[in-house]
This record gives structure tokens, sequence and C-alpha cells, in this order.
């Protein structure tokens, strides 16, 4: 009781005392709605994850001047001495470099999922009678959204340096949702490992490890005909490779459906087999 | 006890990490609608069976219902009748409070506005709705356990775990988090409350589990686990230290019970016998004190505090 007595009005820090009674008709209102639905809880992950970008905006600058210096780097340090110029290499480049900028950030989605278990706010999620892979699909959401922020910029600089798309505007657009529908099945990865890792430095250390071969080991930057012999086929089917050749098709208005293909059976390839492990590991933890 | 009057019961409890033995077979029965204190040092496997109960963790051996459902195989249903306020604050210290309990809201299934409405309502009893739009990032160690209990009872659950809830905080904060236990328990709510204060134990608990070393050494209530260590003392100041001598002589000989000198010159404690009346024991030692002219400025007659239990059952200094 003392406590409502210890409110003082020169102590802008001190806590409002708790009132009981009102806690009282909190308590004793205890009908239940009904559980959300997967997808509800997984819009309701989404929303949160948009809200931390709205009170942390700095983790979207990041993922946004990170993809604006590769393409800015790469054209003009590299297209010279690659292409002898900067204007074709760009026309080869965008599409390339905009697989690689928004695979590399995905890794980001690992560390949130490792600092959001290291701070508690798991623990919480797992006690509520909800769909249990509801949080990562919410992340994943949220991430989509940053890496079609991500692709808007990228292509709209690449426009501005002077790449032009013959595939027109239903092509790029295809080529971008294609990008996206990658970007969030290959993530899955990063949740498995968010959630089997012990800390973020851990996640990021094997995340760039993983990352660095897959994104360089591609046609992102060169042609890989420019290659060893024996280097080549491992090049060409590599999932970036497959993707980049699906979105440089899609941009460029010849469109080959075989990448294509191949890219979706890989996503769906990711999807089953990280996000079972993902949601095993969760369960688990 | 059926289901409807035990809220846990655990047997066997089990669980380890690598090579360590963090709960090594720990018995439970809670009986529902109280709080029931499980006191413990650090590491003695708290959390551990906490977590375990609340379903985040699978037990390696042993089994535990919590209102009858197996929190094994029927976790789902455990987790639609209890709720988790872990040690460390479990928000998301990035959103504001409002936040934070709309987001808890709308996955218990609320809609958008029932879910904004139920927040600012807890907001208001808890006595934060000052800071429902400051992110919990800047909120007081005070604040963010009331809003942690906040998210706790979105949905009143019938079983409610709080894990150390009021460990480092300060007094008033500490009184404020008690007042809310105490209402929360008033509703019909079980509260499993860990804590590593005896005085916590003893002013919410009905009955306390005392664990170490990931066992259960002692249950029973405060009152059953004092006199298990001792019937208890009768502590005396006198007016002169140059009685004390006698005085001893005279308890010694009164109560039959050894009778200890404190640094203290002028003090002196001597234990009472077991089994009889602390009362009267009491009142019979004052009385041969006045009669052999012993002056006395102060005494105190009681059970011995949790705090002695406690370091009798675990016998170990750093607790």
């Amino acid at each position: 009781m003392a406590f409502t007595e210890t409110k003082t009005k020169s102590d802008p820090d001190a806590p409002a005392p708790v009132e009981k009674d009102r806690l009282r008709k909190l308590l004793a209102q205890s009908e239940r709605p009904a559980a959300p639905s997967a997808w509800a809880a997984a819009r309701t992950f989404g929303w949160r994850s948009m809200l931390k970008i709205k009170h942390v905006p700095e983790q979207l600058s990041d993922i946004l001047v990170f993809p604006i210096l590769m393409l800015l780097m790469f054209t003009y340090l590299f297209g010279g001495a690659i292409a002898g110029g900067t204007g074709d290499y760009l026309q080869f480049l965008l599409p390339g470099i905009m697989v690689m900028s928004i695979a590399m950030t995905t890794m980001y989605t690992g560390m949130s999922v490792n600092i959001d278990i290291q701070k508690g706010v798991t623990d919480r999620f797992r006690t509520l009678p909800i769909w249990r892979a509801a949080p990562m699909v919410g992340y994943l959401l949220a991430d989509v959204f940053r890496y079609a922020a991500a692709g808007v910029i990228m292509f709209g600089t690449g426009m501005v340096m002077g790449y032009r798309p013959a595939g027109g505007a239903d092509g790029v657009l295809l080529g971008i949702a294609l990008l996206l529908v990658f970007a969030f099945s290959f993530s899955w990865l990063w949740t498995w490992l968010g959630v089997i890792t012990r800390s973020e430095k851990t996640v990021m250390s094997i995340s760039m490890s993983i990352m660095f071969p897959m994104t360089f080991l591609s046609n992102v930057m060169v042609d890989p005909s420019t290659m060893p012999g024996w280097l080549q086929p491992i090049v060409k089917n590599t999932p970036i490779s497959q993707l980049v050749d699906g979105v440089r098709g899609l941009f460029d208005g010849n469109v080959q459906s075989g990448a294509v293909t191949t890219t979706l059976i890989w996503c769906a390839g990711f999807i089953a087999v990280f996000g079972f492990l993902t949601v095993r590991a969760y369960n688990r933890k | 006890m059926t289901n409807r009057d035990t809220a846990i019961r655990a047997e066997g409890l089990v669980k380890h990490f690598k090579d360590i033995k963090a709960v090594d077979g720990v018995d439970l029965t809670v009986p529902a609608g109280t709080v029931y204190g499980v006191l413990g040092p650090n590491g003695a496997g708290k959390t551990t069976t906490v977590r375990m109960l609340a379903t985040l963790l699978r037990p390696d051996a042993g089994t535990a219902s919590v209102f009858g459902h197996d929190i094994t195989t029927d976790a789902a249903a455990v987790r639609t009748q209890v709720s988790l306020t872990g040690q460390y604050a479990s928000l998301d210290e990035d959103l504001t409070g409002v936040e934070n309990l709309v987001l808890l809201s709308r996955l218990y299934g609320y809609a958008k506005p029932a879910a904004r409405s139920r927040a600012e309502d807890l907001l208001d009893a808890f006595g934060l709705s000052y800071a429902a739009g400051k992110q919990v990032k800047s909120y007081s160690g005070g604040m963010r356990r009331r809003l942690d209990i906040a998210a706790s009872i979105i949905i009143t659950p019938k079983l409610l775990f709080l894990d150390e809830p009021t460990t480092g905080l300060d007094p008033r904060s500490r009184n404020q988090v008690w007042e809310v236990v105490r209402t929360i328990v008033g509703e019909g709510t079980t509260v499993l409350l860990t804590t590593q204060y005896l005085e916590e134990a003893d002013q919410l608990a009905g009955r306390i589990a005392v664990i170490d070393t990931g066992k259960v050494i002692a249950e029973g209530t405060p009152g059953e686990l004092k006199s298990s260590v001792g019937a208890g003392s009768i502590r005396l100041r006198l007016h002169h230290s140059d009685q004390r001598e006698h005085a001893q002589r005279v308890l010694a000989e009164a109560l039959g019970a050894d009778v200890e000198l404190d640094d203290d010159p002028v003090a002196l404690t001597a234990l009472l016998k077991p089994g009889e009346d602390t009362a009267t024991q009491g009142s019979h030692a004052l009385g041969e004190l006045a009669r052999a002219g012993i002056l006395v400025d102060d005494f105190s007659l009681g059970q011995p505090s949790l705090d002695e239990v406690f370091l009798a059952l675990t016998d170990r200094v750093d607790a």
C-alpha cells in the first residue's frame, strides 16, 4: 500500500502507481478471441518489422546505400578493364549486380532472428498459440519489402547511369519479382542459421563465408566462358548464376525459360529444406 | 488432487546442457490458485525448470503436466493456459510500449481496434500510459518489468510463470511488482514465481520449493520450512554487561537449552526447544530473568528467518 504514497511530482522518472482496481477489471475479462490465422499472424510479425524500420531507419539506409555503392564501384572501376567500356558493361552488369547486392543483404535476416532469440523476445512469441513459422515469415515479408525498395533504387540508379532494358516494363517487373521470390526463399537458410547459432557474430561470419564464394563464383561480373573449362560447369549451375540468367533474360527481353524454371525449383528446394530445418530447430530451442 | 486443483505436477524433470546437469530430477506439485515460490541461488536450475514447464525447452527425462495437459505431447494446449514473464524482459526494445502490447494482442487474435484498446487499458492499469509512445529502450528496469507482466496478462492466463520478477529492481518497483502479483492471484490465476530472495518468497508464496544444484532440497509452507531448521530463538540485550554470565546460567536452566553469547557484550541468544510453544518458553525465560534481578533492555522472540533456513539447507556461503 505504501507505494501509492511514494509518488512525487518532483521526480519525473518516478513510475506512476499500479491501479489495482483497473487491473482487477482487466483480469476479470477472460473472454478469449479466436487465435489468429497463420497468415494473420505472419502479417502481424511483418508489421512489427516495418515498425522497426520506422523506429530505426538506419537499417534501411545500410541496405539501400550498399547496393548503390556496388553498382557504381563495379561499373566505373572495373567496367573499363572487364568490358572495355562502362556503358556496355553496365548493360551486362546491372541485372547481376542487383542479384548480388540483394542476395548479400538477405544475410541480415539471420542476424535479426538471432538477436531476437538472444534478447528473449522469441521466448514470448514461442509461448503464444500461433503458427510456429509465423515469426519467420513475418521477418521475411518485411525483408521482401526492403529488397523491393533496394531493387527499385538500384534499377533507377542504373537508368540514370544509362541502362536501357530491352525487355520493357513487363520484363523488368517480372525480373524483379523473380529476384524477390529467390530472396524470400533463400533467406530460410539464414533464419535456420540464426536459430541454431550462438551469437549474431557467428551468424555473420558463417553467412559471409557462404555468400562470398556463392556470389563471386557466378556470372554476375563476367561471362563464365572466360573461365577455365573445369570451372565453367560449376559456375553456370549455381543457383545465383541461374537466377542471374533468368533476371538478365527478362530484363533483356530474351527470356531464358530454362533458367527461370531452374531458379524456381531452387526456390522450392530452399523453402522445403531450410524452412523445415528452421521451424524444427525453433521448436526445439 | 484432481487436475482442477493442481496447476502443475512434475515428476523427475531432467535437463542437461552438454555435460552440465542443469535440472537433475525435479518433482513439483503446485496447487491451483496460489503463489508457489521456487527459491534457489543463481544457477540452481530455476529458470531451466520454468522454461520446461512453459514448453520452451523439452525435458531430457521426466514428465510434467499443466492443468492435466502434458508439456511435451500436448504443448499446444499448455500454451493456451500459461504465460511467461522471463528473467530478461521479453519485449521488443525498438518498439514503443503501446506497440509491444498491440503486437502481442494481435497475435492473441484481437482485431486491430480491440488490440489497441486492450493495450491502452493495460498501460493505464500498470501506470505506464505516460510512457506509451516511448521506445522500450528508454524504460527503466521497473517499467520494463511491469510492461512485461502486462504483456503476460493480455489474455488472463490460468498459470503465470514469473522468473525472478524483481531481480535488479529498486525497492519501490519491487513493491509494485509484489502488489501486481497479489492482485493477479486474487483474481484466480496461479503464479509460479522463482526468486533468489527469501523475503520475496516469504511475502508472496503460500508454498515454497527450495532448489539447489538442480534438485528440490526442501518443500513446504514458509512456516514449515522455518520450523524444519529449529524452533527459533530468543535474543536479549541486557542493561548491564556484567549481568550477562548470570543471565546465561538462568536461561540455560529455565529453557534447558544452549545459550550463546553474542559479539555484542550485552547481547545473548537462547535457542528454544523444538516442539514446545515458542511463546510459553519466551515468557517463562523473561519471568526467570526478572526474578533473578536481571534488567533487560530489548528482546526479540521468533522463528528462524528463511535466510537461516536457506543457508542451513544449501550450506553455501554465496547464497
